[in-house]
Parts: structure tokens; sequence; C-alpha cells
């Protein structure tokens, strides 16, 4: 298929307005500029609660929110949760960041007692933990190589029998801060408390997402003909910082 | 002990400490121990109270502008002007002032406070007035979530007895005004329609894609519909700012960088006007805010071979925006520095929060800092040049100044890069100390 056939590479923002702190624009971001270096035509696109469904989409992208942006976005999450189950099967991939990641999964118990539905994309259950772990991360993922990263989250996540995770933790605290994981995978999904953003500093995650996107088209990433020297240099420093 | 010479012995300490050079801190920690209620009954003898400032950004430059408004006005004024921050900060300070016979020459204290540690301060001194300037993200790795940050500038509002003074259009500062204590009033300071869209809120911050369009952005309600302010922001120009106070225009000199300092500058009235009362002499109030410089690393600029260098410190997403906002890119070198110590925050996550399409057109000349490749991966993503990263911030700000020319520079920079920067300018130039 010549380039010029191809209609547009398109990234679905979940929740922007809602789940969208610690700089996880950036991975929106990387997202849209590394497609647009491998020559792709690329479009982003918003999808906060009660919008209509979109009725194109090839990569989804969600962050982390405040308690408060999760129960308006649990309500719309259940109301999608559908389109989103078939997306999965169909091997879409989508990047799910902290409150994202926790909704992604069975449930929820708020701070303050509350157990919010998740769409069980993921089996696991997050309870919210009497501290906040916070700081820099390092993990290693058997498919993605190191993954670095800043954690800042209060939720316990404690992954069922079945669940792959993302990687496991190199230095930090991971999923729970005990059982030595981070994230987790199912299909092309990708759910993770990595902020920092992650994909800026982690290009292999991000050209994973693309390449899951366009095998699902039918396509395949061009050949990389930028470098990533920043990425590296940035990555270097992240992996050597105290905690 | 009597309470005289416990506060003898509290000043004893201080001197002795300050001829050891330790913390400032030290000898309210004593006093502390040996008279828990020092800070209480000392602070509830000053005929016009307690005045708390508090907020996420802009404390320090507000506090300074507040105590030199109501010193112009002939009060005196006691402040913690060494940022300490504690109730033990405000003991020490406390003793410092005190002569022989422990009187405090004051009429009315104002004090910085952090949201943290006004909490704690305001469960043992009840504020007369508390002005809450903002929540913003920041530094959210030690204080968890912006809605804690809230709860503890709620608390603050619940303990002023007389007046808090609220920004209006900070949704999470405003909304306070609607559980306040009984019999505590509110006044207002805001910013004119036409001045909001260039001051988003955290929430307006990242809205999808959307920029910072202004006059398009502004989704929040319109000023009809909002309380009025007693001082308004009305115009920034490029020295002056028109304000409204009392329903009155007035037109005031600030010699300050950045939109957001002029805002600070508008709380600092308001705050101002609280504590005088209706005897309040509006005119040299607003004739006294041109007086006002730059407080530490908001904006001072320093003279380098005979070229003017502003340091602009730079901890947040909306104050890096705003202040990339306050002028031309393209008339300055310009130089970024960051740093991630603890005390400039160990998390970067931040500058992806911050748009730097400002800099495209002219570049960036140097990044430096411990995160200077977080920085240039950053704003390679943003499409802007970087001449050249350099994580050493000597070698660094000798590229920096050498490359500039003609043109003036301008270095945004963290906390602890902007302590390390002013050290080895003072080795080029004279820098005044801290
Ligand atoms: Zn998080």
């Amino acid at each position: 298929m010549a380039e010029t056939d191809i209609e547009a590479l398109r990234i679905v923002q979940l929740y922007p307005r809602d789940m969208n702190i610690y700089g996880d624009w950036g991975n929106t971001l990387t997202l849209k500029r590394r497609a647009e270096r491998y020559g792709l035509a690329v479009e982003v696109h918003d999808h906060n609660p009660g919008d209509p469904w979109p009725e194109h989409a090839d990569l989804f992208v969600g962050g982390g929110g405040q308690d408060s942006g999760q129960f308006r976005v649990a309500e719309d999450l259940q109301a999608v949760a559908g389109h989103l189950h078939d997306a999965v099967a169909q091997g879409v991939p989508m990047l799910a960041i902290c409150g994202l990641y926790q909704l992604f999964g069975k449930s929820f118990r708020t701070g303050t007692g509350e157990t919010l539905t998740g769409i069980g994309i993921f089996d696991l259950e997050t309870v919210a933990g009497p501290e906040r772990l916070i700081g820099n991360i390092v993990t290693e993922s058997p498919d993605l190589g190191t993954i670095v990263g800043y954690e800042n989250h209060s939720g316990l996540t404690h992954l069922g029998a079945g669940q792959q995770p993302l990687a496991t933790v190199v230095s930090g605290a991971g999923n729970d801060g005990e059982d030595g994981t981070e994230g987790a995978r199912t299909a092309n999904v990708l759910g993770s408390y990595l902020h920092g953003s992650m994909l800026p500093k982690n290009p292999a995650v991000a050209d994973f997402l693309l390449s899951a996107a366009l095998a699902v088209r039918g396509d395949s990433l061009p050949e990389k003909t930028f470098d990533d020297t920043l990425a590296e240099r940035a990555r270097e420093v992240a992996s050597s910082r105290p905690r | 002990m009597s309470r005289p010479l416990v506060r003898a012995l509290g000043q004893g300490v201080r001197w002795a400490t300050s001829l050891r050079g330790g913390g400032s801190a030290f000898p309210g920690l004593v006093m502390e121990k040996l008279h828990p209620r020092f800070v209480q009954e000392e602070l509830a003898k000053l005929p016009l109270g307690v005045v708390v400032i508090s907020g996420t950004n802009g404390k320090t430059t507000t506090t300074k502008m507040t105590v030199q408004l109501l010193r112009s006005q002939g009060l005196r004024v006691f402040t913690n002007r060494t940022g300490s921050n504690f109730v033990r900060g405000v003991a020490a300070s406390l003793l410092a002032e005190m002569d022989a016979f422990g009187r405090l020459a004051a009429d009315v204290a104002v004090l910085e406070l952090d949201e943290a540690h006004a909490v704690h301060f305001v469960k043992q001194v009840q504020p007369r007035i508390g002005l809450l300037l903002n929540i913003m993200r920041d530094q959210l790795d030690r204080f968890g979530e912006i809605d804690t940050t809230r709860r503890m500038l709620r608390q603050v509002a619940r303990a002023t007895t007389g007046t808090v003074v609220l920004n209006r259009e900070d949704p999470r500062i405003a909304s306070l005004a609607e559980d306040l204590s009984d019999g505590t009033a509110v006044s207002w300071f805001g910013l004119s329609d036409a001045l909001r869209p260039m001051f988003p809120s955290d929430d307006d911050m990242r809205d999808g894609l959307r920029q910072v369009d202004p006059g398009e952005q502004d989704t929040q309600v319109p000023s009809s519909s909002r309380p009025d302010a007693e001082v308004l922001l009305e115009a920034v120009n490029a020295r002056s700012v028109e304000l409204d106070v009392r329903g009155r225009a007035h037109e005031a000199t600030v010699d300050l960088y950045g939109v957001y300092n002029q805002y600070n500058a508008a709380a600092a009235l308001a705050v101002a006007l609280q504590v005088l009362g209706d005897s309040a002499d509006v005119a040299s109030l607003v004739a006294e805010l041109g007086k006002v410089t730059p407080a530490f690393g908001r904006g001072e600029t320093i003279t380098v071979q005979d070229k003017p260098l502003q340091l602009l410190l730079v901890k947040n997403p909306a104050g890096f925006r705003l202040s990339l906002a306050s002028a031309s890119a393209d008339a300055y070198a310009t130089m970024i520095a960051i740093n991630d110590q603890y005390a400039d925050g160990r998390d970067v996550s931040w500058l992806w929060d911050v748009d730097f399409d400002s800099l495209r057109e002219g570049g960036v000349d140097v990044v430096s800092g411990v995160r200077a490749w977080d920085m240039a991966l950053r704003l390679d993503y943003d499409l802007v040049p970087v001449a050249a990263v350099e994580p050493d911030l000597e070698t660094a700000l000798r590229r920096f100044i050498a490359g500039s020319g003609d043109r003036p520079m301008r270095i945004f920079c963290t906390y602890t890069a902007m302590l390390s920067l002013r050290k080895i300018l003072g080795g080029m130039t004279h820098v005044a100390a801290i």
C-alpha cells in the first residue's frame, strides 16, 4: 500500500481532562512525534467522560489522576468497556498509566474505603496503601528490555494468579512494593505505575506500541532514520539517580 | 522556670548558635521545649493580629510585598524573613526581634507558611487574616495529591477568625469560601477576563492537545457570575499594571518580572487593605508597589560582563509556563538548568506539562544541570533546537555567557541549580548575599 493511501494513525488519549498528571502528556507527545519521524501521518483524538466513542482508533493511551477524577472516569469506562474489550481482542495496543492502569484491573478500593469497579482487562486488584510509593524506578521487561521512570502511587496492586506482569523491579517499589513485579501486560495492553513520562525515556516501549498499532492494519513500522541519543543519555542519568 | 528567664535563655541560645553558625530553628526548638506556648502568647499580644500567607506558589514574593506595603503605612511588622516555616522557626525569629526585656516592637505579624506547616501553625495560633494564593501541582512527591494540599489550606481558612483573602481565579481556592467558620468574611482578588487565559489553572493546563490560546482557552465561568474582587488586575503593560481597587482604577509601576509576580502584587495589596481597614491610603499603597524589588530567584537581574543576566526560578509547570510567556523569546539568549536534588523535587515529570513552543523560533543556547538530558529530550519532542547540552553548571554557564553576543541573557533554573549558579556568578561578579 502506498504511504499516501494510509489514513492517519489515530491515537486516542483517554480522559486527558481528569487523568493527566505527573507529565502523562509526554506519552502521547512521544507517540505522535515518533510516528511523524517514521513518516507516518498521525492524529490525536481526546476521549473525555460522556464523549461519543471514537469510530476508529489505532492506539489508546491514558494516565493518572486524583481520586476525584477517577470516580468520573470509572463511570464512563463502564459504559465503553465493551468497545475496549473488543479492541484488546483485535490486538489494538494500549498504554494505561497509574490511575487508568488501576481501573483497567478489576477493582480499586480508595483511601476513603469506597470501591471502584474496573473493567477487568487485567486480572488485578488495587487497594489504597498507608503511604505513597514514590521515587525513581528501574524495571526489566522480558519483551521490552529495561524500563526506567518515576513511580508515584498510593495504590497497592496485587496481580491475579495468571496475570503476566509488565516487568520485574530492579530498583524501586513496583505494584505492591513486595512481590517484585511492576505493571501488567495482556495481549498488547500495557499497564504501569511509571510516570516520568514513561515513553520519552523508553523509546522501545513507544515503538512497540506503534508497531502493534500498524500490525492490526496489516502494516509494519518503517525503518528508523533518526537517533535516540537524547533518550539514551536521559535513561542513563535517570537510572543512576537516588530514589 | 520563669518566663523572662526562659526567653533570655532562648535568646542566649540564639546568640550562641549564631556564633557557631548553627541552624536558625535551633533556638526555637529550645523555646518549644521550655515554653511550648511561647509563640502563641507572644503573637496574641499584637494589636493587629497575625496574617498568614500560604499557597503553593509565590508566597515569598507576596509576603515580602505585603510587609513592605504595611511598613510604608507606618505599621511595625514582624515577619519570618529567614524563610523558617515551622512554629519553631517563628519562635526563633521572635526571639531575634525582641529586646532584652522581651518586648516585641510590632503591630502585626505577617507570616509565610508552607501549606503542610501552616496546618500545624494554625492549631496553635489563629490568624486574624489569611491570604491563600493558589494550589498548583508542585512538589507532589512530598505532599502527595493536590486534593491533600487543598485540605491543608482549608484548615487554614477555617482557623482564620477575621477575613480570608482568596484568589477568585483558582477553583480550588475559590471554593474554600463555601466552608469558612461562622463570622469569617471573604475578600477576593482576581483577574480581568482579558488576563485570565494567561493564568491557566492546573485543570486547564493540558486538556488534550489544546494549546493555551488566549480568549479561547478559558472554560471557566464569566466574570459577571463571579464574586466582586476588591483588587482586580485589569491589564499588564511593559513596566506597569492597571488595577481596579475597591472599584477605582489605578496604575502602578511594578518592577517585577512576569505576570505571576504582578498578580502576587494584587494579592499583597488585597491583604494589606484588610489589615489596614477602611483607613487605608490606596493611592500611596499602589505607589509603594513600584518600589518592590524581586525576592531571591524571582526574576533578579545580575550584571555579568556589562550584560544583564536574569535568573528565573522554575519549579512547576504553571510557573515555568508563565515565565516563558512573560517576555518574547527571540530577544534573549536562553539557558535552562534542571536539577533533581531533594530541594528541587526528585521527580522531573512536570517538565512534560510545560509547553516550550514559544522557544522553537529562537532555540535554546545551553541546557544544563543533573537532568540536562531529560530537558534536552523534552525540548526535542517540542521541536525546539538546542545548541548545547552540558550537565556541568559551571562549564555550561561560561559557554552560555561567551556565546550570548549582544542578547540579554536569561536562565530558567530549579532551586539548587540557582544556588550553584549564583555561587559561580559570585566569582565572576558581585552577587548580593542571600
Ligand atoms: Zn501515579
